[in-house]
């Protein structure tokens, strides 16, 4: 049924419930691929970058990040690649998903309480708004 | 070459026009704001972020990076500005402009690897903590009504891009809280009372002040401090920029850049400034790449103070405070509290030592040198335990070396070999151990000295390619007849 899934990803434990999602949906549809989408928070290079003694030690960091959605797919015979970009994430993902004929994107719901919301801005929240996908946010 | 420049200007003409013009908004307010904090006109800042814009839009080495007044700058200028006036900190932007100039001829930009990341997040946490306590002044204990100006700007900055992004929250606040205060009729500080602007271009003038010694020597540590600040924070911005963007940038063009944006500003009335980090991750997040934002800002900038020039000096002193504040915050690194609990306890000293010293001396460099210095000293502490372990085999009795032998470890070496011993066969196994310096050079030579003097038979073994290098070169062991000189 689905054939293009598209997994955002950021290094967190919601993402690894999400990557754990994908898989179980992935695994009973023959043909389907998933893309790993990991977005590189613009707002939050400033930080990386001040926290790195150089490119070397950030890009190891980053992918340090990915290894545990790796592991998720690791021998599971799923066709899947992982895609790394900048931006804001919220526009990023529905952005990405419209130009590359993804049919589902699933990501992880941090939980955040109102207030965070309000400060930080929730992802899912901007992507269930401007997506033309079904989106599936895993709590 | 043709290429390159087309990529360079006209690769994003629309994305980098619109976010020059939104830098250029977002500007206003910091370019006043940072003149106020150096202790000069608002037009100081103004002409400098307008000059030093446009030029580093044309040599810089990074393009898509925004350079203006900036408060690290700023923060440094206000004792020569108190004690000397204007016209010496013109003087002062010359020569600061000169000295980087130099620094990005002898390539000096190669030396930022150096600075420990400890001391760059103490750098930004001390810059924050240095706005936030210049703006203290112009609110606190004023009168209630200027808290009120202060907590509607903060709302409207935090607030309102929640809901609108095209033009930047700041300069709605400034616009929205000045013509209320003109409305209102209200009793408020403003910016015309700290200064005055004057709606020209800025125009060529050579500082007025007498040149001689006497004035190099009161600029030059100015300077010495300015270029290298203004190095630090803008190569820290190309970094990010470079990340944000997965493009590479030409360092040491852009600090000889930087040298002659500077020296011209000061030519034309503007004092020294740098990368603005907050400015330029603006930039780039409205879809700025190009040299052509940066050169947009600049220009948009000093055309907005020609047309609107006069209602500047309207602006709430409070407002200006509230947009710096949150500036401040933005500049702090937040994740600095876990790196408190994470990082290696050396790491965390270096980093609250850098913030204490910038905020008792007021002084960004200084926090930056004594960083860099302390880190170096706890990195020479950390590695300078060297172990000798005694064992026999064969008859021969073999201390075997494990660590760097440097100046800061010799002490521990020798004291580690017993030299009760006489008559005996003894080899020094080297192998797992590296001779740095004449200092472990002649720490080697003391051992091996006084063990012949007790008789003993003693070869040094194992020694790697450059620790041998450096032991023929400088040790007198060779010779069977050798005494101890006096390293």
């Amino acid at each position: 049924m689905y054939s293009n899934i598209l997994l955002a990803a950021d290094g967190s434990e919601n993402a690894v419930r999400a990557a754990n999602e994908a898989l179980a949906i992935a695994s009973v549809m023959p043909g389907c691929k998933i893309e790993i989408l990991f977005v590189i928070d613009d707002s939050k290079v400033k930080e990386e970058v001040l926290h790195s003694q150089n490119e070397e030690e950030r890009q190891y960091k980053r992918h340090q990040k990915l290894l545990p959605i790796e592991d998720v797919f690791a021998g599971r015979n799923i066709d899947h690649k992982i895609t790394i970009i900048h931006g804001d994430p919220g526009p990023v993902i529905v952005d990405y998903a419209k130009r590359n004929q993804v049919d589902l994107i699933i990501l992880g719901s941090r939980g955040l309480n109102a207030l965070q919301e309000f400060v930080l801005g929730s992802v899912s929240h901007k992507v269930v708004k401007r997506a033309a996908c079904p989106v599936m946010i895993v709590k | 070459m043709m290429n390159q420049i087309k990529t360079e200007w006209f690769s994003n003409v629309k994305g980098d026009v619109l976010a020059g013009i939104v830098v250029a908004l977002a500007l206003i307010p910091e370019a006043i704001a940072f003149s106020i904090i150096a202790g000069v006109d608002p037009m100081v800042g103004l002409y400098a972020s307008f000059c030093i814009a446009v030029i580093t839009a044309f040599i810089g080495g990074r393009p898509g990076m925004i350079s203006a007044a900036t408060g690290a700058m700023a923060l440094l200028m206000v004792p020569l500005v108190r004690d000397h006036g204007l016209q010496y900190l013109l003087a002062a932007t010359l020569l600061t402009g000169v000295i980087q100039f130099l620094f990005g001829v002898l390539k000096i930009a190669k030396l930022m690897k150096f600075i420990p990341r400890a001391v760059m997040i103490g750098f930004v946490n001390a810059l924050a903590i240095l706005i936030f306590m210049a703006q203290i002044p112009h609110f606190v204990g004023i009168s209630a009504l200027t808290y009120v100006f202060v907590a509607a700007t903060l709302l409207i900055v935090y607030g309102l891009p929640r809901f609108f992004k095209a033009i930047p929250a700041p300069l709605i606040a400034i616009v929205v809280l000045t013509v209320a205060a003109i409305v209102g009729n209200v009793q408020i500080g403003t910016v015309g009372d700290l200064g005055t602007i004057t709606q020209s271009l800025p125009s060529f003038l050579i500082p007025n002040v007498p040149f001689n010694l006497e004035t190099l020597i009161i600029i030059l540590p100015f300077s010495v401090s300015l270029a290298i600040v203004g190095l630090v924070e803008s190569l820290l911005t190309a970094s990010i920029v470079d990340d944000m963007t997965e493009t590479g940038s030409n360092k040491n063009k852009e600090a000889r850049g930087q040298g002659i944006a500077n020296f011209a500003t000061g030519f034309f009335g503007g004092m020294a400034g740098c990368a603005m980090i907050g400015q330029t991750v603006i930039n780039v997040k409205s879809g700025g790449r190009g040299r052509l934002s940066t050169l947009t800002a600049g220009v948009f900038l000093m055309f907005l103070i020609l047309v609107l020039g006069g209602l500047v000096v309207q602006i709430p002193m409070p407002v200006l405070a509230g947009i710096m504040i949150m500036v401040s915050i933005g500049t702090f690194d937040w994740s600095s509290f876990s790196y408190l609990r994470k990082a290696p306890k050396s790491d965390v000293i270096v980093m609250l030592v850098t913030v204490a010293i910038v905020v008792v001396t007021d002084n960004l460099a200084i926090g930056v040198f004594a960083g860099v210095l302390l880190s170096a000293i706890l990195f020479a502490a950390k590695i300078s335990g060297i172990k000798v372990a005694k064992h026999i085999s064969g008859g021969q009795i073999v201390f075997k070396v494990q660590g760097q032998l440097f100046f800061a470890s010799v002490e521990e070496f020798v004291d580690s070999f017993d030299f009760e011993l006489t008559h005996a066969d003894i080899i020094l196994d080297f192998s797992q151990a590296h001779v740095w310096d004449d200092s472990g050079v002649g720490a080697v030579d003391k051992v091996v000295i006084k063990y012949r003097v007790g008789e003993n038979k003693v070869r040094v073994e194992g020694l790697n390619p450059s620790s041998e290098k450096i032991i023929k070169r400088l040790a007198v062991y060779h010779d069977a007849n050798a005494q101890l000189k006096s390293h």
